[in-house]
């Protein structure tokens, strides 16, 4: 159907899976060239736990939407698995989207006429899973995030805190190389918060890889690297563990 | 898999539209109006069209009919000591037509007298038709019950009658007609056939019990024809007949025949033919005393009116159909930017655009043929409701069916891609920031 192979990625020889190489993005705003992100270099590899923090404006979002295909970049290089992004046309982003990114949101996002497990069913059914594979799975992460009583519920018939689980539920269902979480606990309170993080720890105990963008440096001391934006450039970034 | 695919599309576009019953029945109403006007409006003109054709039908398509006309320089002159006037076909047209034209099969000479028929006490206004024995070939007439003229009695002029069934119900409540005397003028004719007034039915018996009704109010007293031997007419009738006008008094004309019935082999011999008529009798009468009527050529007429018909019908429905697509169109936009987010986070999670063009068009046209299979409901409950109470014929045709449903599923197509369009290139971030 497309042209990527769906499963079976060429990791670059020591494991990255994504690797930037001085990414840029501009926009222009009538005739003036917005540079957002100026040249950033960054790899990460499987298995990474990665906070990215910066204040507003700093370029976090432009590099979530990088980082997730929503976005193409305007110079440099970006490569997930192996693909040069930049090279990819709609279709091939989309793809890439529902298979190997796995998107948590501030907000959410879940889909508002569907349940919990029809929610969690949404990637699958981009990939072409058959609808009983599918549920069985759905059924599996639901249980996983600890919603296994909840399956037939709306999302609003949920908390906050449940919502967001489903989403995590939802984010791993391609079992996808990048989980990408924008400010996952931002509209959550604190108890809620606690646990998505807790799931977002169990989830780079068992070998995932994560990026989380935030501003909260609670949450960023949870990761095991941390890197740190100011005007679209990487300003600092280190190891927490 | 693409089938797969296909069926769950489907399944969440009737789950969608499911949520929004009242607006989706809205929308449906459009389409399920203007099918069931298509339907409806091609039903009635078609079978208004078909009514009209079948009648011209009864007047034979292979026949050409000729009758005479009272001239209209005469109808001037009348008042004056004109007092006879010759005018009308003759015997020799008859004879001319035979010898001259080739193709021709069958011709028949007809005389037309206003009488009366006497049976014992009884007295009804008839017609005396004058006729020869081959009548039947060009008419729609058909012998029920003993015989009709045979050339013994044409030759030897024979005082017989054959009567048709409405003069059998007005004369003879109780005797079998067959070897009576019926009483015409000053004569008597045996009865020795019976024929049937109309012909054998096209349309349905009500509808001809209510032709029949016209028929004899047109006629006005004339409550059934007679047949006789057009040689026994000439001698018993001759050929003067005198009205009688207000101021003018009295006035004699002469008319040979009323109706000279030709048929030919076949249709394309039917104009060829007329044309040469036409010369024919343009040549030996210098009198507009004639008229031909060709029920082909006025078959071929009432087909081109029934298009033009149709084709009129068609439109004003097609239009309605329109605009139920129009409201279609206007209802998807409205919905598509109402889930503006919900397309940004299916996006997000790897719908490509013709996911999303899909999923939009497939509930345009779970909408569309929807509304298509329930106006095909109305619109043939329509045509019997107007054929029930509006005593109108209607026909429902397949081709007006399929014609609608493809109208519909076009409409569905046309004006959902658009919308799904528009969902499909909605930018994925703007999309997911919508609120």
């Amino acid at each position: 159907m497309d042209k990527l192979p769906a499963r079976n990625l060429d990791f670059t020889a020591d494991g990255s899976i994504l690797v930037f190489d001085k990414l840029c993005k501009n926009y222009q705003l009538g005739a003036v060239e917005l540079k957002v992100l100026r040249e950033i270099d960054l790899v990460v590899k499987k298995g990474d736990y990665l906070a990215v923090m910066g204040p507003s404006g700093s370029g976090k979002s432009t590099l979530l939407n990088l980082i997730g295909c929503l976005d193409r970049p305007s110079g440099g290089k970006y490569y997930l698995g192996g693909h040069d992004v930049a090279t990819l046309d709609d279709n091939e982003l989309s793809a890439i989207r529902g298979r190997h990114i796995g998107f948590v949101f501030q907000s959410f996002n879940l889909i508002s006429q569907l349940n919990v497990l029809e929610n969690i069913e949404v990637p699958m059914f981009y990939q072409g899973i058959s609808e009983h594979q599918s549920k069985v799975r759905a059924k599996e992460l639901a249980e996983m995030v600890g919603l296994g009583d909840r399956v037939n519920h709306r999302p609003t018939e949920l908390s906050g805190g449940q919502q967001q689980r489903v989403a995590i539920a939802r984010a791993l269902a391609n079992d996808p190389l990048i989980i990408l979480a924008d400010e996952p606990t931002g509209n959550l309170d604190s108890q809620s918060g606690r646990d998505i993080l807790n799931i977002l720890d169990m989830l780079y105990q068992q070998g995932k890889t994560l990026i989380i963008i935030t501003h909260d440096e609670d949450i960023a001391k949870h990761s095991q690297r941390e890197i740190r934006l100011f005007d679209g450039q990487i300003a600092k970034q280190w190891y927490n563990r | 898999m693409f089938l797969y695919r296909t069926k769950r599309t489907l399944k969440l576009g009737i789950k969608s539209l499911w949520l929004h019953r009242l607006r989706s029945t809205l929308t449906a109403l459009g389409i399920i109006f203007g099918v069931a006007s298509v339907i409806a409006m091609l039903a009635i003109g078609e079978g208004a069209s078909k009514d009209a054709m079948a009648q011209i039908a009864r007047l034979g398509s292979l026949n050409i009919i000729v009758k005479t006309v009272q001239p209209p320089e005469d109808q001037h002159a009348t008042g004056q000591q004109q007092s006879l006037q010759e005018y009308g076909l003759t015997y020799d047209d008859a004879e001319r037509f035979r010898n001259s034209i080739p193709g021709i099969q069958v011709i028949v000479p007809v005389r037309r007298v206003a009488h009366q028929a006497w049976y014992r006490n009884r007295k009804i206004p008839i017609e005396v038709i004058g006729t020869v024995p081959w009548h039947l070939e060009t008419s729609p007439i058909r012998l029920v019950m003993g015989r009709f003229l045979s050339t013994y009695d044409l030759d030897y002029k024979q005082d017989i009658c054959i009567i048709d069934e409405r003069v059998m119900n007005e004369l003879f409540s109780f005797d079998d007609p067959i070897g009576q005397f019926v009483k015409i003028g000053s004569d008597y004719y045996s009865v020795v056939g019976i024929v049937s007034p109309q012909p054998a039915a096209i349309s349905s018996e009500q509808q001809q019990a209510k032709d029949v009704e016209a028929v004899k109010k047109q006629a006005g007293a004339n409550a059934g024809n007679v047949y006789i031997p057009l040689t026994t007419v000439k001698n018993r009738f001759g050929e003067m007949s005198v009205k009688i006008s207000g101021q003018s008094g009295a006035n004699v004309e002469k008319v040979e025949l009323q109706e000279i019935i030709i048929k030919v082999a076949n249709t394309d011999l039917v104009l060829p033919t007329r044309d040469i008529l036409q010369t024919v009798l343009e040549r030996f009468h210098k009198k507009a005393d004639y008229q031909l009527t060709v029920p082909l050529e006025l078959l071929e007429q009432a087909k081109r009116q029934k298009r033009i018909f149709s084709i009129v019908l068609g439109s004003i429905a097609a239009i309605s159909l329109l605009v139920g697509g129009i409201g279609i169109m206007n209802i998807m936009l409205a919905t598509v930017s109402e889930r503006t987010r919900e397309i940004g986070i299916r996006r997000a999670l790897g719908a490509r655009k013709k996911d999303i063009i899909f999923q939009f068009l497939s509930e345009t046209l779970l909408l569309t043929f929807a509304g298509g299979i329930l106006g095909i409901f109305f619109g043939c409950t329509i045509p019997f409701f107007v054929t029930r109470f509006g005593n109108m014929p209607t026909v429902i045709t397949v081709s007006s069916l399929l014609l609608s449903f493809g109208i519909s599923g076009a409409v569905g197509i046309a004006f959902g891609l658009y919308p799904a369009y528009r969902a499909a290139n909605m930018d994925p971030i703007e999309s997911l920031r919508h609120e």
